[in-house]
């Protein structure tokens, strides 16, 4: 206030307060908003606590390491951790590669309000909307009917089906195509980061699109690409849809060691104990065991994930 | 602005003096033709149009750059002279919906004939306006044009890097600390980080784009320093919003109004006595 007098004059001083006046009703927008809070809090709770204290009893080494035994009533788990990370390993071999690749086209190759790049975009949202059912019958009238058969056609004698059945190498493909929207939109968000002035200053030195995208952009927007992988194996890892059709295996007495295989899965296992049980009570334990193993694989890849975008993020702020 | 088309010329610039009467009668004073002091013209740049998709940006802008000499580009913001520093080595090919008439000829040849656009960039480097090191270490910083040019001789690349940092003076800050990050130098430090990883591949010509503009005072001196010992070894094109740098630093000007060239000259001239209403009413402050 360098001028009192003019105030005054403008804005009589009895009116003042009345701009200041408490409203009524202040107190509901946060008493809702915390309400939710709460409740999903609880629920959460609620989940975890069930999980935690029904199945941290069975978890053992011996839990860990061994097969099922006596039809699922007792043993361990191992082939379904087995099978989880083997077809998570093939899934991230077949999905990191493709959606790096069309993230990089979207976002080097195109201008971003393009007709072509906005209907890629609109795909690619619908593809991440699809319910997972789908993915599993696409897999298997896919990968199994079409890809499969006509692989057996083409390279076997016919005496029988070899890819043309449920098999790893399916079931890890389906969650690729699942996943696909996950890596592209993390990679794309990775890319764009990457400020203009850095691939200026490349091409200015006479490097060449492929040169700059190997050497400046791919380096800088790797810890993007690794989040994007990582959120595409956790919800990879919990998807049981997919690939009951296409590969996964009720019971197997080996573990898979072939493409054309067909594996146990945590999801799945937890799936056939809950409902196809000769002895609900008796696997209940295990079942929640299950649980509990698949829950913190997928917690921790998560945590990892958080945390390689926070350092991005840090990053992107020091630059 | 077609009727500002006529006024467009330099005063050096011989050729096209004699395909223009007109032109001639525009300039009133004749000074010295740039041959007296024995200097090579570099770059010659005729009738050039610049356009943003529909927006032209530069307007039949000729020019003529000499070799080892610094020329500035002046003009207020908008004016098109960053546009026009970014023809000289085809940096505006990465801008989409970009397109371009006249020719630029680099000794004689036009770059925008030639198929291979990093060859143009690497006879014509560029710093820009923000320094712009990569997130690598001061060594890679240097090494990444010679590397992308295909040079794999690790010796030759630790020599070259080594050289190219002596000669923007940065080598005795850096030495003991060339594997940390490019990003832990200073604004002044990184840009003459960028000076030097410009002129690490050897390039004819140096385009700087306002390379002092986020600098402090002291900064921008050790830059202006870096450009008169390196107009010795390079040809130096240099857009500046300070029209005391330009004066301090550069051989020739040229003053660039709403994407037309109004006057271009010696330094001394176009700030003592411009021919052009428009050039003195910029240079005295009465507007830009």
């Amino acid at each position: 206030m360098i001028n009192p007098t003019v105030t005054e004059t403008a804005a009589p001083a009895a009116e003042i307060p009345l701009a200041f006046k408490p409203k009524k009703g202040g107190y509901i927008p946060k008493g809702l908003t915390l309400l939710s809070v709460i409740i999903i809090t609880v629920i959460l709770a609620v989940i975890l606590y069930n999980i935690v204290f029904g199945g941290i009893g069975i978890i053992s080494v011996d839990f860990l390491t061994h097969p099922p035994e006596q039809g699922m009533e007792a043993g361990g788990i191992f082939p379904a951790i087995f099978g989880t990370v083997a077809l998570v390993i093939l899934m991230t071999i077949a999905v990191v590669p493709i959606g790096v690749l069309t993230a990089i086209y979207l976002q080097e190759f195109t201008s971003p309000d393009s007709r072509i790049t906005r209907l890629i975009r609109l795909a690619i949202n619908n593809l991440a909307g699809v319910p997972s059912i789908v993915f599993g019958l696409f897999g298997l009238g896919f990968f199994i009917g079409f890809v499969g058969r006509g692989m057996d056609l083409l390279f076997t004698d016919g005496s029988g089906p070899v890819w043309a059945q449920p098999a790893i190498i399916w079931a890890s493909l389906t969650l690729a195509v699942l996943t696909l929207p996950v890596v592209i939109v993390a990679t794309e968000e990775a890319l764009r980061t990457i400020p203009p002035e850095i691939k200026d200053a490349s091409y200015a030195l006479g490097a060449t699109k492929l040169q700059t995208i190997i050497r400046v952009i791919l380096p800088q927007a790797t810890p993007g690409i690794l989040t994007g992988a990582i959120l595409a194996v956790s919800r990879g890892a919990g998807e049981v849809a997919p690939i009951m059709f296409t590969g996964a295996a009720y019971y197997l007495p080996y573990l898979p060691g072939k493409l054309n295989d067909q594996f146990m899965e945590l999801g799945y296992h937890i799936y056939v104990m809950a409902t196809q049980s000769p002895d609900v009570e008796k696997t209940k334990p295990i079942l929640y065991g299950t649980v509990l193993v698949l829950l913190v694989l997928t917690f921790m890849l998560n945590f990892l994930a958080v945390i390689l975008r926070s350092k991005i993020r840090s990053k992107r702020v020091n630059a | 602005m077609p009727e500002e088309e006529t006024v467009l010329e330099e005063e050096n610039m011989v050729e096209n003096e004699k395909k223009s009467p007109v032109q001639n009668e525009t300039i009133p004073d004749k000074i010295k033709p740039d041959k007296d002091d024995g200097a090579k013209t570099k770059i010659i740049v005729s009738n050039l149009d610049f356009y943003y998709g529909d927006s032209q940006a530069l307007f039949r802008v000729s020019l003529n750059i000499e070799e080892n000499k610094v020329f500035a580009l002046i003009g207020p913001s908008g004016c098109g002279k960053s546009t026009f520093l970014r023809t000289l080595n085809r940096m505006n090919d990465t801008i989409p919906g970009t397109r371009l008439s006249g020719t630029v000829l680099l000794d004689g040849e036009d770059i925008y004939k030639v198929r291979d656009v990093s060859a143009v960039r690497t006879r014509v480097g560029m710093v820009f306006q923000k320094s712009n090191p990569f997130p690598k270490s001061i060594f890679e910083n240097v090494a990444y044009g010679l590397k992308v040019n295909g040079i794999t001789n690790k010796d030759l690349i630790a020599e070259q890097v080594e050289n190219t940092l002596k000669k923007a003076y940065l080598w005795e800050e850096v030495k003991d600390k060339l594997n940390n990050n490019a990003y832990l130098l200073s604004g002044g430090q990184q840009q003459r980080l960028c000076i030097a990883r410009a002129l690490a591949i050897r390039p004819e010509v140096v385009l700087m784009d306002e390379p002092a503009s986020a600098l402090d005072p002291i900064s921008t001196s050790k830059i202006e320093d870096l450009i008169a010992e390196l107009k010795k070894d390079y040809t130096i094109v240099i857009v500046t919003h300070n029209m005391q740098q330009a004066a301090r630093v550069s051989d020739n000007t040229a003053f660039f109004y709403e994407g037309v060239m109004i006057e271009a000259g010696p330094t001394n001239k176009i700030f003592t006595k411009p021919d052009k209403k428009k050039t003195e009413d910029y240079i005295t402050g009465r507007f830009g």
